[in-house]
């Protein structure tokens, strides 16, 4: 696959929850492109709709309370959105694989590790039950797991965090899917295991040619191991650019406050912290103009009035802030 | 360490503590010495099972320790009772991680900030209460009306500032912070690091700061210890733990951190460890960290490292540092 091939492209998705208090809009009109072999970092606070989004490209959002209400989600040519469940099933594990934040909940307690990576196998692979265990004792190697073959057998439970986030690893990648969608992979994990998990994600990338959704609120991860960055506010894209351009030319007041607010290991300790005042709105009664303007230090009287449009700093960055619209 | 530290308002000495588990001891805190100045922070950062947590409510007393003393303005809080050590927990807070599990739900933020008033006998009449936990609320950021509103609507951020209005209620001088920022939004962190260094030069409190996150714990520290498997491996004034550190445990954990900088990203040589953190109940011989040190010789095996001063103020607990 050349490099400049489009894998996934989402537009204008809409996603909104029936809850008991009211209909919460969760995304909002989220528009994004991901290529071959490219790593893409969304990121965003909780409730920003970074995990929504996610869930909904591998349909996952169980259907009520959650209601798709607009958009496509274009794979490889194939609009996700239009698919039976059926046909999803086909698609999940084999095409797009998903690790989540926590491993535990995400591995069945009951079944062997080396059972859970060969029934992917033998379900997509059609590989006969042979097969299926070389290439799952094969997988567990390559995800780094000493011993392989004797962790093939075991439980869920008789492994450690990072082991069960590197089995996890292991099933997803199993069928060399096209796309792999990590949400939060290493925010349960310690620090000298993330460092672990990310190494192995990177290197597993280069190797596979895997294209990535990484989805994290650390931007230090995103600066270690992505190559775009998508920046969600209530369920809004509200940047979009190469990681060099998000952390170096910053346009959103939201980037930019969030990139202030941050204490860096490389600075000295003296100087204050710039918080970001205030907190998210309610996405049950989302503000009528920019959900952001709330908290933002250059907030107009349009900007709580109605939302900006995109404006387009460079090819590859844009943001939705009427600082820059309103030139 | 110096023992005679005049200004020490908490002398942790030789303190230890470990738990019974089904298959051993469980060794939690292994011998863990600090004083910690009046006014000053103290950071402890380490991974899970380090013992830091252990720790911080082993000083306070919510664990009785195994072993050693902890004295609290010099004087020894395990060998207190009645009155004297209910005026000693009094000067002792604690602000924990989780605002959602530490706030009864069924209480108003009222009756949450006011527990602590009642327990110390500290109340007077309800008008003269009213208006302290409104003061209070004002102090960290909250408005007077919130006083009347339940836990459950508010915001994590907001939900930490209430824990630390009803730590503050009581006037403590010694807070244990157990990882108070760690279960909060990027953007809402720094608001509540601010608060605490704000109340710090306002009140000349003193902090035990508990954290994982080390960039946070640089920033609001003026010492920062670093534990492994219950022992304290390396301890130094914060800024010459970061700029050079000593234990290959300490420089693991500084290089597995991801900079929020493409730049420095790009060019850094990250040490990662190999395997997992083994577990306390079966500690290794001699150097807790030997099996993921990727300089260990056989004398790590068989010797304990001491805690020594490598540089002034600055101590580690390896034999090649």
């Amino acid at each position: 696959m050349s490099k400049q091939e489009t894998v996934l492209s989402v537009k204008n998705l809409e996603v909104a929850f029936n809850t008991r208090g009211g209909l919460v809009q969760a995304v909002r009109n989220v528009t994004f492109d991901l290529k071959a072999g490219e790593a893409l970092a969304i990121v965003g606070e909780s409730g920003s709709g970074k995990s929504v989004t996610a869930q909904t490209i591998m349909r996952l959002i169980p259907t009520p309370p959650g209601r798709i209400n607009g958009g496509t989600i274009d794979f490889k040519g194939q609009d996700i959105l239009k698919k039976s469940e059926k046909e999803m099933e086909a698609i999940r594990g084999k095409e797009i694989g998903m690790i989540f934040q926590d491993p535990m909940t995400s591995l069945n307690p009951t079944i062997t590790i080396g059972r859970q990576i060969t029934e992917v196998l033998m379900k997509h692979q059609n590989m006969n039950n042979t097969q299926a265990k070389e290439r799952a004792v094969e997988m567990l190697r390559l995800v780094g797991l000493p011993n392989p073959e004797r962790r093939f057998a075991q439980y869920p439970h008789e492994f450690s965090g990072g082991m069960r986030q590197r089995a996890m690893i292991a099933v997803a990648l199993s069928c060399d899917p096209t796309l792999l969608i990590a949400d939060e992979p290493t925010t349960a994990l310690d620090v000298t295991i993330q460092a672990q998990i990310l190494e192995l994600m990177k290197d597993l990338q280069h190797r596979l040619g895997t294209s990535i959704i990484m989805i994290t609120h650390d931007l230090g991860i995103v600066a270690d191991m992505c190559d775009r960055v998508i920046v969600m506010y209530a369920g809004k894209v509200v940047e979009e650019g190469t990681k060099e351009e998000i952390f170096k030319n910053p346009q959103h007041p939201y980037t930019r406050g969030l990139l202030r607010s941050l204490p860096r290991l490389d600075q000295p300790k003296d100087e204050p912290l710039i918080p970001i005042d205030g907190t998210p709105p309610n996405m049950m009664h989302p503000p009528k103009g920019c959900a952001f303007a709330d908290r933002c230090e250059n907030a107009m009287r349009i900007c709580a009035e109605q939302d900006a449009d995109v404006t387009t700093h460079s090819p590859t960055h844009a943001s939705r802030c009427w600082m820059h619209s309103a030139v | 360490m110096s023992k005679s530290n005049s200004n020490a308002l908490i002398q942790i000495d030789g303190l230890k503590k470990y738990f019974n588990v089904g298959d051993g001891t469980l060794k939690a805190v292994n011998d863990l010495s600090l004083n910690i100045a009046k006014g000053e922070t103290v950071g402890v950062v380490g991974e899970s099972g380090c013992g830091k947590s252990t720790a911080g409510r082993t000083i306070l007393r919510l664990y009785e320790p195994t072993a050693g003393t902890v004295l609290f303005n010099g004087e020894n809080i395990y060998k207190m009772n009645g009155s004297k050590l209910k005026a000693a927990r009094r000067n002792m807070q604690m602000i924990f991680q989780d605002p959602y599990a530490s706030l009864n739900p069924r209480w108003s933020v009222e009756s949450i900030i006011a527990e602590p008033f009642k327990l110390h006998n500290l109340a007077g009449s309800r008008k003269e209460m009213r208006y302290k936990i409104e003061q209070l609320l004002d102090r960290v950021g909250l408005k007077p009306e919130h006083a009347d509103r339940y836990p459950h609507e508010f915001s994590g951020g907001q939900r930490q500032r209430i824990g630390i209005a009803r730590a503050l209620a009581v006037d403590p001088s010694f807070i244990v912070c157990d990882e108070p920022i760690s279960a909060l939004d990027v953007s809402i962190q720094a608001q509540v690091v601010n608060l605490l260094k704000d109340l710090q030069r306002e009140q000349g409190l003193t902090y035990m700061f508990i954290a994982h996150d080390l960039a946070m714990v640089k920033h609001i520290s003026d010492r920062v210890a670093v534990m492994y498997l219950g022992k304290m491996v390396e301890l130094a004034e914060s800024e010459a733990l970061y700029a050079n550190p000593q234990h290959p445990y300490t420089k693991a954990l500084l290089s597995s951190i991801p900079v929020p900088d493409p730049e420095i990203e790009a060019k850094k040589e990250r040490i990662v460890l190999k395997g997992d953190i083994p577990s306390p109940i079966n500690p290794p011989s001699g150097c807790p960290f030997r099996t993921r040190c990727p300089a260990a010789t056989e004398r790590c095996a068989s010797e304990v490292p001491a805690l020594r001063e490598v540089s002034k103020g600055h101590f580690a607990a390896c034999h090649y540092a």
